[in-house]
């Protein structure tokens, strides 16, 4: 029978990459001041694991790696060896270059083995340098393993050459009194050794040792054996039988033609067969019983094991088959690898999330209400009558119901904690304080917190971004915190929680605050507000979100790549998030982002306008009023605005955007809905407000093409179809019709 | 068919141990740690043991103490699969009271010769 092991490839690469993110962020805690050894050992746990299982599954390159690293460890574990920073720095970098060779397998291509090959080096010369008990038979045990000899049990190689007695062999076995409570049976080995040669074995009793029936303990073994195996048989292949017991158990083994006299005389003590050998103890006699009634029923086994095989072949063939789009997939990866390479994406297309059981089985579950409920309507509506439409309301609130559930819980799986998004912070923060040379804290709060699988992919990026800008500029270097009587080292907290149906996280340092003269004079001196303008602190923390802002004074690699935080902000709305700063000089500055749990499904207010019906996203609706027909005939113009109580808002017709014809005259009792994108108001104008209800969010992109103005597409009850307004993108188009001024007039 | 608990804390090891045993006409249950293996163990007799040693929250040496205790599991064929060439963690694992150990890395053909020699 042979497996392709290929099949557990990415369960491998998954719980590698899980145990290389558990090692660095235990190898992050640790201080060779005060090591702790439980630390110690799941960072040991993890590379061992790695290293089981790439040799398992045939990545030698990263089992060989890996060696090295779990034998410092172990050292270390076992307190052989005291742990030094160099260490920590050094196994940070194995696991870099663990996770890379691992992408690069995982994609299919073969690892880049130089930067390992330098490591292993360092490694080596730490083990070599100060010699400790690095047992020589690690060495020679692990040479027989890989060798792969004698079924899965290493086997001394050199036993196996002075092997080979043509006649046989007689085996003198005394067996530990306790054998039986660990397991191991005679009669096992017994059959084994029958296994070794056609002709049969005899096993002669020596019952001497069994003590009076009253002192007689039943779970010791008091018997012994003497054995002979006729053929040619290799003595390895003796001693691979008895191997597991070898140590606490007396075993000789005499060629055959070469026993003394005493030996002979040994055997004349009681010789019985191997049934009535068994039967001198209970528990023995029972199993050696079941195995005589076993051994009749080999031949049926042997003759369903056949019928089986090949039902095995088809499913190893419906493998093959699903295996091959993957590797396909792969090998497209591998011709992008140069692209690839700048940002190394795990998973990449086939990505995986890793459900708990329990959510999987409260599915499950529901599923199997909703098939209840499913048949009781069905054979309500078989013969239906109005007597009976008590029962069908109740049928259908129970669907509502059960489609609820299993709405939540679907949305559920996708959930994960938020962990997975902070999980890079430790490292990069330690890092980069490294290298900016500040000493910096980081918390991290709410970790536990539930994101949506995609929102927090897509939340990564930015979130490195505030975090790399909190150290950078945030952050003052450890002379200026002395100066302002601060502690030396900064901190740097990362914090989520839900609020009210969104999901906020915040980043907070303690530096020195956003600088509101140098801001406020950058953004008058790139245009950006007018020179005269006189702003509000928090107009002026605003600023910094604006295109073409950046106050650093010199570009760092660190937070000045060309991204400002304008792109931040932009990530961030295209999650229908918001994100706003609040600062106080001297104290620090804190992002507050706040997101929707999903993408998947939106709260929307619908709108009529004409004889459709539209969505706009609930987070972006300042306020809805009445509108006087009279006050919307006065605004018509190239630029109509409003004035809404001490501000002038744009106007937008959403009939005059999608071109909708009127059946009547113009608005009867039109209702203005006032909406903020970009952190501006537009106030749009609509017939009438309908309910408010979650939607879910089809992609038009993938449908159909992108429309400005327009985010996607819903189903709704009835069947139709309605937009979801896009309402950044609406606003843009209010600004391109207000430049060319034309199609307006036309009211 | 016989029955075997296998107990790994790495999903891919025990996945691939179970697909092997089952593939064979094992009756094969899963358990990710000591503490799992355990509980399902009082829950069910099991013909024979397969356990990881290196396991967080119970590893194999202990599992296989605590289930010597049991009065189903004193004469239990009890594997533990294990990386370390060093013999002490063998040594280790016999007084405990394991039968035997299957060396990894070992290849599916591997793993089933050797649950064949102990179940027969």
């Amino acid at each position: 029978m042979s497996i392709d092991l290929s099949q557990f490839h990415q369960v491998f690469f998954e719980e590698s990459f899980e145990g290389l993110d558990a090692m660095e962020s235990e190898l992050l805690n640790l201080s060779p001041d005060s090591v702790d050894a439980e630390t110690v050992n799941t960072i040991f746990r993890a590379a061992h694991s790695i290293k089981g299982g790439a040799g398992t599954f045939g990545f030698v390159q990263i089992s060989e790696f890996t060696h090295d690293v779990e034998t410092l460890l172990d050292e270390i574990r076992s307190g052989q060896r005291a742990l030094t920073q160099t260490h920590v720095d050094l196994f940070l970098q194995t696991v870099d270059c663990l996770r890379a060779m691992m992408t690069s397998l995982n994609d299919g291509d073969q690892p880049d083995m130089t930067r390992a090959g330098e490591l292993k080096q360092q490694l080596k010369a730490i083990l070599a340098g100060q010699q400790p008990v690095v047992s020589s038979a690690s060495g020679a045990d692990d040479g027989a393993a890989s060798n792969g000899s004698g079924g899965g049990a290493g086997v001394d190689e050199a036993e196996q050459d002075e092997s080979a007695s043509p006649r046989g062999w007689k085996i003198r076995f005394v067996p530990a009194l306790d054998i039986l409570q660990t397991g191991n049976e005679p009669f096992r080995m017994f059959r084994e050794l029958q296994g070794l040669t056609e002709t049969p074995i005899e096993v002669l009793v020596n019952q001497s040792a069994l003590p009076e029936f009253s002192a007689l303990e039943p779970e010791q073994c008091y018997l012994s054996w003497t054995i002979r195996v006729y053929g040619e048989v290799a003595e390895a292949d003796l001693r691979a039988v008895f191997e597991w017991v070898e140590d606490d158990c007396q075993i000789d083994y005499i060629p055959l033609g070469q026993e003394s006299e005493s030996d002979q005389e040994g055997d004349a003590v009681v010789a019985t067969e191997l049934q009535a050998a068994a039967d001198s103890t209970d528990e023995t006699a029972n199993k050696a019983a079941d195995e005589v009634a076993n051994a009749t029923a080999v031949e049926d086994t042997v003759v369903t094991d056949t019928a089986k095989a090949e039902p095995t072949v088809d499913a190893c063939s419906v493998v093959a088959e699903v295996a091959a789009p993957t590797a396909a997939s792969a090998n497209s990866s591998a011709n992008n690898s140069a692209a690839a390479k700048a940002k190394p994406s795990r998973g990449g297309d086939n990505s995986s999330i890793r459900v708990s059981i329990d959510k999987v089985d409260s599915l499950i579950n529901m599923v199997g209400e909703l098939v209840i409920t499913q048949s009781m309507l069905g054979q309500l509506g078989q013969d239906f009558d109005l007597s009976r439409l008590a029962r069908l309301q109740e049928g259908l609130a129970q669907l509502e119901q059960n489609t609820r559930e299993l709405q939540e819980s679907v949305m559920k799986i996708r959930m994960m904690p938020i962990s997975f998004a902070f999980s890079r912070f430790p490292r990069l923060v330690r890092d980069l304080g490294t290298q900016l040379g500040k000493k910096v804290n980081l918390v991290m709060l709410g970790e536990n917190t539930e994101l949506d699988k995609t929102v927090m992919e897509k939340i990564g990026d930015p979130l490195v971004h505030l975090v790399r800008n909190s150290l950078d500029h945030g952050l003052e270097t450890t002379e200026k915190r002395k100066a302002a009587g601060k502690p030396e080292s900064g901190t740097i907290t990362l914090n989520a929680f839900h609020q009210g149906g969104n999901i906020v996280i915040e980043v907070k340092d303690d530096g020195a605050g956003l600088n509101e003269d140098k801001i406020l004079a950058k953004a008058k001196q790139r245009g950006l507000v007018p020179a005269e303008a006189s702003l509000t602190s928090e107009e002026i923390h605003q600023l910094i979100f604006l295109p073409g802002f950046s106050t650093a004074d010199q570009v760092s690699d660190i937070s000045g790549r060309g991204v400002g935080m304008d792109v931040v902000r932009r990530n961030i709305n295209e999650l229908n998030g918001t994100i706003e700063v609040k600062s106080q000089r001297g104290t620090g500055s804190t992002f507050v982002i706040r997101l929707p749990l999903t993408l998947a499904i939106l709260d929307g207010q619908l709108v009529k306008v004409c004889n459709q019906t539209y969505i706009f996203p609930l987070v972006s609706i300042v306020e809805s009023i009445q509108l006087q027909k009279q006050k919307l005939n006065n605004i018509s113009g190239s630029q109509p605005v409003m004035k809404l109580r001490d501000e002038y808002i744009p106007i937008l017709r959403l009939d005059r955007v999608f071109n909708l014809r009127r059946a009547g005259d113009d608005f009867d009792d039109p209702m203005l809905v006032v909406v903020e994108g970009d952190n501006e108001k537009i106030g749009i104008v609509v017939d009438d407000l309908l309910g408010q209800q979650q939607v879910v969010i089809k992609s038009l992109e993938q449908n159909y093409q992108k429309v400005a103005g327009v985010s996607g597409a819903t189903i709704l009850g009835d069947g139709t179809v309605a937009l979801i307004i896009d309402i950044s993108g609406i606003g843009k188009k209010l600004e391109a019709r207000t430049s060319t001024s034309g199609p307006d007039k036309a009211a | 068919m016989a029955s075997i608990l296998a107990v790994d804390d790495s999903a891919s090891m025990r996945q691939m141990v179970a697909f092997t045993l089952k593939g064979a006409g094992f009756d094969v249950k899963e358990a990710a740690d000591g503490v799992a293996a355990l509980a399902e163990a009082k829950r069910r007799k099991y013909d024979l043991v397969l356990s990881d040693v290196n396991m967080p929250n119970m590893n194999g040496i202990e599992l296989v103490k605590e289930l010597r205790q049991l009065p189903d599991y004193k004469f239990v064929p009890v594997l533990m699969l294990t990386t370390e060439s060093a013999g002490d963690v063998k040594m280790q694992g016999k007084q405990a009271g394991a039968t035997g150990w299957i060396v990894k890395p070992f290849n599916p053909e591997q793993l089933l010769s050797t649950i064949k020699r102990v179940l027969g």
